[in-house]
């Protein structure tokens, strides 16, 4: 069983190799050497927070924008191209197709987030000459990114089975946007009343939480983040996608492959 | 013990968004498929022969009934490893080599690592792309993705091989080698299932078909008990030009080709017609039983007449 | 071997207990992150740059910015008070974002130049703020109104007149402009000003903390004219008799009071015996400026009720 897991997560890993998702890292790459460089040279003595702010957002956008476009075909792609009756006419459980499709695209994503952080170092190394002590919070901060990226595969590769992919790219992007504004939902629904304030809730509490993970401002500017905070985010984002994970298993347990 | 048991599959769909009709894409079927058989499921277009495929496979559901492959029920792992399916215009991984396409399913089917790359170099070379192994997918012609599905279908070493039209898109070369492949899976005992509208293959191949039109089973039977149930007919060749005197039968054409004359009569007037010969010291050149051709058989059989007849 | 049946079951378990395991979780984080997480706007060096980095969608922004301002002040406050240091950024954020959203001015006078544990006591910020806003709305007559309660507050009746004749002059402006442009200049410290100032704000606002807030210095400037009036009758009395009163009933029973007086909340006031007149429950009663008992010391979180 966990070997059949391992190989489609390897093969869905090998697909997004092949489909030069890594070049990527390429524009990134750019992007930031060129940024280093332009702010060392002005040096207005905030080499570092540009640095950490514009390498951290770029990470996380980049890396929300792979995840939505391949999260989103996961599933439908194989139904469309038929790619998906020769492999569940084999001792392939349903279930564990979406794991292995799951824990592939994540492992994509852990792999380009591991190359982005050498850079995002070595941009810090080239700006501030020596590697400070806050330099570690950056990583914990990469860590809460590469968490929101398990949070939004786990929605995408959802969607993707049971809707197209137009649509699953829709659902998962509005949830993005909500999840970084998730404390200020569950804020506004502590200020309604009655129903209103149940369904508020409600939605508050089903959407990802994105902004606890979003340090970045945070860690920039040379703050440590309370490794409290660190357990409790990875106990979240590992219950949560499990949750949304399990969702997609029984929708795609049950669906006639027409 | 019978390779395929089909026990009264059927499958209803709702059509619509607001108010669901149902549409019955196949009325419920039963059917017995013998170990070692290559059997034929024919129907034009539309008739359900997919839908049944992809019932046995596990990729939709059935609306009620069951059926067993090997014995064993339809999401049996064990049974499942032990089966092969060809999908209709099969697509497969484009970013992969045939190669790492049959390692890939290799492995999924549970092969044995150890044997795995000398089985998939054999497959390869059996299904004639061992040049194209390690060619991407995405550069295969449709002849050439044919040949890998099957391949892919057959890599495990199946007991029982499923083809949903094997032959489509193939050029005559490669129907013929498909049907050589087909037999040589039968000879080496296994059972072989497959779906096809282009009736000169199943002639050619199959033990036995069953006739399948808008999601009802018609016929089954083997080729021969099914093109002779109706009226055979007998072609009587001689030597001569004229018709003798005493030859006649009602309705029947008679053909001069050079110095021979031909006609069709049916069976029951053949011993009549050889006696007037005799009599007539006509030299007989030939008496060749003629059989209606399976696709004769299909267009009487499937006309609206015939449907009538057999709802009613 | 695992039939769809287990799948399906374990699956929907599964399911069931993470969505139920999340929320908790998720709390928890809430409850880490409580001092983090409005500490993002401290870091918003340039609302400007904000600004064009929301890409055209800063209205919905400066909404999300007000809304945090609003449960921030509302949360601080229940909590006991502080010197809420992060409003002024919330509200410049909100105005950088939304010169537009009016609200927000109002509620920057009202809890930016009051006093802690009340407000953020920082006065020359409100008037900063009510001032950009009346800079981009020259025609709303209630950012006026706004600047001459900061300028009232501060004791400026003379800047607070101005203001309030600028307003008046607004088209649509409230007519009360006109007449608290004229009582400012001649009777700014009175209590009775102080009674009007209140009562506009109570009656024009549709914000629930301002107006509680009016309503609470409502009750207050009522205790402080009744304080005010009944020690004046007291000293009456004294002229009158030569002695002090030993209790209002005695005062009530000669005729120089219609009854037992009490406080807007219906407690009586207390007489001493050197004619002094004290509030039984001076907690009851923020903002009360007479009536209180020597040595009291308020509460750090003052009692506001909702306004009803």
């Amino acid at each position: 069983m966990n070997s059949r897991i391992l190989h489609i997560a390897t093969n869905t890993f090998r697909e997004a190799v092949r489909d030069r998702v890594l070049y990527n890292l390429v524009a990134f790459a750019l992007l930031l050497s060129g940024a280093a460089v332009l702010v060392g040279q002005i040096s207005i003595n905030i080499e570092r927070l540009v640095v950490i702010n514009l390498g951290l957002t770029a990470v996380s956008l980049f890396g929300i924008v792979i995840a939505i476009f391949i999260g989103i075909g996961l599933v439908s792609k194989e139904i469309d191209k038929r790619t998906l009756y020769t492999v569940l006419s084999r001792p392939v459980r349903r279930w564990e197709f979406i794991a292995g499709k799951f824990f592939g695209l994540a492992g994509t994503l852990v792999v380009n987030t591991s190359l982005m952080a050498i850079g995002v170092f070595a941009a810090l190394a080239y700006v501030s000459q020596h590697f400070q002590n806050s330099d570690a919070s950056v990583l914990v901060a990469l860590y809460f990114i590469v968490l929101q990226f398990v949070v939004i595969t786990a929605l995408a590769l959802f969607f993707s089975s049971f809707s197209s992919p137009l649509l699953s790219a829709v659902f998962t992007f509005s949830l993005v946007v909500i999840g970084s504004f998730a404390e200020d939902l569950r804020g506004f629904a502590k200020m309604t009343h009655g129903i209103t304030r149940l369904l508020a809730t409600g939605a508050a509490y089903l959407v990802p939480n994105f902004s606890a993970l979003n340090v970045i401002s945070q860690v920039a500017h040379g703050e440590a983040v309370a490794s409290q905070l660190v357990a409790y985010n990875t106990a979240y984002a590992v219950v949560y996608a499990t949750a949304v994970l399990s969702g997609a298993v029984l929708i795609f347990e049950h669906r006639n492959l027409k | 013990m019978a390779a395929i048991e089909i026990l009264g599959l059927e499958k209803t769909y709702s059509v619509g968004f607001w108010r669901k009709r149902p549409k019955c894409a196949l009325r419920p079927l039963r059917l017995t498929v013998e170990d070692g058989e290559i059997f034929g499921f024919l129907g034009p277009n539309g008739a359900g022969k997919t839908t049944t495929l992809k019932m046995l496979m596990g990729l939709v559901f059935p609306t009620s009934g069951t059926a067993r492959i090997l014995g064993m029920a339809l999401d049996d792992p064990t049974m499942q490893a032990q089966i092969g399916f060809l999908p209709e215009q099969p697509y497969f991984y484009d970013y992969l080599t045939a190669r790492e396409l049959l390692k890939y399913y290799g492995l999924l089917s549970g092969v044995n690592a150890k044997q795995l790359a000398h089985r998939v170099d054999n497959v390869l070379a059996r299904v004639g792309l061992k040049d194209a192994s390690d060619v991407q997918l995405r550069k295969f012609s449709k002849g050439m993705l044919q040949r890998a599905g099957i391949a892919q279908a057959i890599l495990h070493d199946p007991k029982v091989i499923f083809l949903d039209e094997p032959m489509s898109g193939l050029d005559p070369m490669g129907r013929r080698e498909v049907r050589n492949l087909i037999e040589e899976l039968k000879s080496e005992g296994k059972t072989v299932f497959f779906s096809t509208h282009i009736l000169s293959d199943a002639e050619a191949l199959c033990d036995r078909v069953a006739i399948i039109h808008l999601g009802e089973l018609r016929r089954v039977g083997a080729v021969a008990e099914l093109t002779s149930s109706v009226h055979g007919q007998v072609e009587i060749v001689w030597q001569g030009t004229s018709v003798p005197a005493g030859l006649k039968v009602a309705g029947a054409e008679y053909h001069v080709a050079g110095d021979t004359m031909r006609v069709v009569v049916p069976e029951e007037s053949q011993e009549g017609v050889l006696e007037v010969l005799r009599r007539e010291r006509l030299r007989l050149i030939s008496v060749t039983p003629v059989r209606v051709s399976l696709e004769d058989y299909f267009v009487t059989q499937l006309t609206p007449a015939a449907q009538e007849a057999v709802t009613s | 071997m695992i039939r769809s049946r287990q799948v399906t079951a374990a699956a929907t378990g599964l399911l069931l207990l993470c969505m139920a395991g999340s929320a908790v979780l998720l709390r928890q984080v809430d409850q880490v992150r409580t001092a983090a997480t409005l500490q993002d706007v401290l870091y918003v060096s340039s609302p400007k740059l904000l600004k064009r980095l929301s890409l055209g969608y800063e209205g919905l922004l400066a909404d999300v910015y007000w809304t945090r301002a609003v449960q921030y002040f509302g949360e601080k406050h229940h909590a006991g008070g502080g010197r809420y240091e992060l409003l002024w950024p919330l509200l410049n954020i909100t105005t950088q974002l939304d010169p537009h959203l009016i609200p927000a001015y109002a509620f920057g006078q009202t809890f930016l130049s009051a006093r802690p544990p009340n407000g953020a006591g920082i006065p020359e910020k409100a008037i900063e703020l009510v001032e950009y806003g009346i800079r981009n709305n020259p025609d709303d007559w209630h950012l006026y109104y706004d600047l001459g309660f900061i300028y009232y507050d501060l004791k400026d009746y003379g800047s607070a007149a101005d203001a309030f004749l600028r307003g008046s002059r607004v088209p649509n402006a409230h007519p009360f402009l006109k007449i608290l442009a004229a009582q400012m200049a001649e009777h700014g410290g009175d209590l009775e000003t102080a009674r009007m100032m209140w009562t506009a704000t109570y009656q024009t606002t549709h914000d629930e903390q301002i107006r509680a807030n009016a309503a609470a210095h409502l009750l207050a400037v009522q205790a402080d004219q009744d304080v005010t009036e009944l020690e004046r009758l007291v000293e009456n009395y004294l002229q009158k008799t030569g002695r002090l009163p030993a209790s209002f009933a005695e005062m009530a029973e000669t005729g120089y009071l219609r009854g037992v007086p009490a406080d807007p909340l219906g407690n009586p006031y207390k007489l001493t015996a050197d004619g002094h007149v004290f509030l039984r429950d001076p907690d009851d009663l923020p903002f009360v400026e007479k009536g209180l008992p020597p040595g009291y010391v308020p509460p750090a979180a003052p009692k506001i009720r909702p306004a009803d």
